[in-house]
């Protein structure tokens, strides 16, 4: 059930009557039952609920990771259920952004190279203009002065904000977190949230943000509460 | 990932090393017996016996002929020496041609009394077809040129007799006895050759022997000796005499070099193997400790493809550091071998370890360890590429 609505802009992210289920026969079990979601421009939204009701996996079929059972998800309006793995990948390069819970750097890579990862696969930059871009994001996140680190050597709030640096690495449309305040204390939780809605009215994206934590979900536009597969 | 680049190093420089030492060993002793008998040897004329049985039908229409080869009669030596060398160097991938006319004799000096085989040579056509010039060891062929009554004797034979340069034996042979001077002492290192071979002018052979035509066989060098069986069944057809390339003498040994070259590239193949079986236990292990990152990759937009690619060029290093290293130790293996003395006669005569360099042994081990690793790191990369990422991350998120 909306909570909250504000703005009347472009629809960037939208699903239709999702169903996902997991695992076979007995042990099959009915994840999603008929979500549909829309997503605007400059729009912060969260997914709420308790733990497995659904809302990961929501958030991994939106971002094209996973495969619905029935339903339909648009992209910038093109439907993408019937895309191909090839493309499915092209769509999160170009115009999806993740941060998950636990950061999930990889380890060997400075904070730097981790956000150079995404835009490598592009091919669209030189290397002096990914390190040129990866430093701005991290400015955009307040860590500048941390870019030649290595995860190991950051802070829980530092290493996430390096993970949303990396997640707008090629600018996307949408960005999808998923509890990416389940790892932090109090304060870094409100720090995390405050910066992905800057960054969202900066930059106009979308944004989704699976979380169980009310008070991130209150400082969203608009809040969907989930229950047994189904919003509420 | 050090141990399997360590594997694939050694195994390819040991695979080397061992193709450079086996095939070098083989060419020496090939050189060896082409430089004493020759590439051909040209021997016995034979005439086939032919046995028909004729049926013949009332009408005649069911008449048939049955022909059978029966046997084949050997008529020993060769007749007419001059005729046949000069059909035999109508072919064209001769080099040179030396009649020989060889038998039993005693030889004995005031020391000791040996049991012998003298070999009537024209020196210069002889010269042609063996290496006996450069096997001479004590004295010279130029004094053997000049000496009508000299010899040319095996080391072995000389060092049993204790004969020097310019001694005098007598070879006993067709009930008669005739003295010659030793004019030089050779080694092929082919120990049967050299303890009871000695050669003689040719007339002094016949009159020793009292044959004053023909010979026993003729010794045929070729331009190209490898292609000496293929010569040796032309010339058998076309001249009607048995003729043995040095395939076909030397098939014992031949043979063995061959299997001893086969088990030594098994072994190191071997070493290759387990160095690629070790590279397999160390990529899937990689994979499975690296989902997590293989699924934010792909969350990233990376493909299937990338994430196989980035296994494969896995392999891909270690194989070029293998091989590169892998080529560095066997060059420096093969080239500190070559300089070790290594004293070996009985089949050949060498006083170090004798190598051959090739760059066929160099791409064979790349091509085998690129095999090896191929084989090793596709079935990890494929695992890897074909990972799904929800699920890891599902998983690895509790």
């Amino acid at each position: 059930m909306k909570e909250d609505v504000q703005g009347n802009s472009e629809v960037l992210l939208e699903c239709e009557d999702l169903y996902k289920n997991l695992g076979l026969g007995d042990s099959c079990s009915h994840v999603l039952r008929g979500i549909s979601i829309e997503v605007r421009k400059r729009e912060v939204c969260a997914v709420a609920g308790p733990s497995g009701c659904g809302k990961s996996t929501l958030l991994y079929l939106l971002g094209l990771l996973d495969q619905p059972d029935a339903g339909e998800i648009r992209l910038l309006g093109q439907p993408m259920t019937q895309s191909t793995e090839q493309e499915r990948s092209e769509t999160r390069s170009r115009h999806l952004g993740f941060v998950f819970q636990f950061h999930f750097l990889l380890p060997e890579f400075s904070a730097l190279e981790n956000i150079m990862l995404p835009m490598r696969k592009t091919g669209r930059w030189t290397t002096g203009q990914m390190q040129s871009r990866a430093m701005e994001y991290l400015q955009s996140v307040g860590i500048e002065n941390l870019a030649q680190r290595l995860p190991s050597q950051l802070s829980g709030g530092e290493q996430q904000r390096v993970a949303i640096a990396r997640a707008l690495a090629n600018s996307p449309s949408v960005i999808l977190a998923d509890e990416p305040t389940g790892n932090l204390d109090h304060e870094n939780s409100i720090r995390v949230t405050e910066l992905l809605i800057r960054l969202s009215r900066d930059n106009g994206q979308a944004v989704v943000i699976v979380t169980h934590n009310p008070e991130v979900a209150r400082k969203c536009d608009q809040t969907y509460r989930m229950q047994d597969g189904v919003f509420i | 990932m050090l141990m399997s680049l360590t594997g694939i190093v050694v195994g390819i420089g040991f695979f080397i090393f061992a193709q450079a030492q086996t095939s070098g060993f083989e060419r020496f002793f090939i050189q060896t017996i082409l430089g004493t008998n020759g590439a051909l040897r040209i021997q016995d004329r034979f005439q086939d016996t032919v046995r028909a049985m004729d049926v013949g039908g009332g009408s005649g229409d069911s008449a048939f002929v049955i022909t059978q080869r029966e046997s084949v009669k050997y008529v020993e030596g060769i007749e007419t020496p001059q005729a046949l060398s000069s059909a035999i160097k109508e072919f064209a991938n001769v080099s040179g041609v030396s009649e020989v006319l060889t038998g039993s004799v005693t030889a004995s000096n005031g020391f000791r009394t040996q049991n012998a085989k003298a070999f009537g040579i024209l020196l210069e056509d002889y010269l042609a077809v063996s290496n006996l010039e450069d096997q001479i060891i004590f004295g010279t062929l130029s004094d053997f040129r000049v000496t009508p009554t000299g010899l040319i004797m095996g080391s072995r034979l000389a060092h049993r007799m204790e004969i020097n340069i310019g001694d005098s034996i007598v070879l006993e042979a067709a009930g008669q006895k005739r003295r010659y001077a030793v004019s030089a002492i050779f080694e092929t290192g082919v120990s049967d050759i050299d303890r009871e071979r000695i050669f003689l002018h040719m007339g002094e052979t016949r009159t020793l022997f009292k044959k004053p035509h023909g010979a026993s066989y003729l010794q045929v060098g070729l331009l190209d000796p490898h292609r000496a069986s293929l010569d040796a069944d032309h010339m058998s057809m076309v001249l009607g005499h048995h003729v043995a390339s040095w395939q076909e003498r030397e098939k014992t040994w031949l043979d063995a070099f061959k299997v001893l070259r086969f088990s030594s590239a098994l072994t190191m193949v071997t070493i290759l193997l387990l160095a690629g079986l070790g590279m397999f236990n160390t990529l899937a292990l990689m994979v499975m400790e690296k989902t997590r990152e293989i699924a934010i990759l792909r969350s990233m937009g990376y493909t299937r493809r990338d994430i196989g690619a980035i296994f494969l060029w896995q392999g891909l290093l270690v194989l070029c550091a293998g091989s590169v290293l892998g080529w560095i130790l066997a060059g420096a293996v093969t080239l500190w071998v070559s300089h070790l003395p290594f004293r070996v006669t009985g089949i050949f005569s060498t006083d170090r370890f004798v190598v051959h360099w090739s760059l066929w042994h160099y791409v064979s081990a790349t091509v085998i360890a690129a095999l090896v690793i191929m084989v090793a790191s596709l079935v990890p990369a494929r695992k890897a590429a074909y990972l799904e990422p929800a699920e890891v991350i599902r998983e690895t998120s509790g």
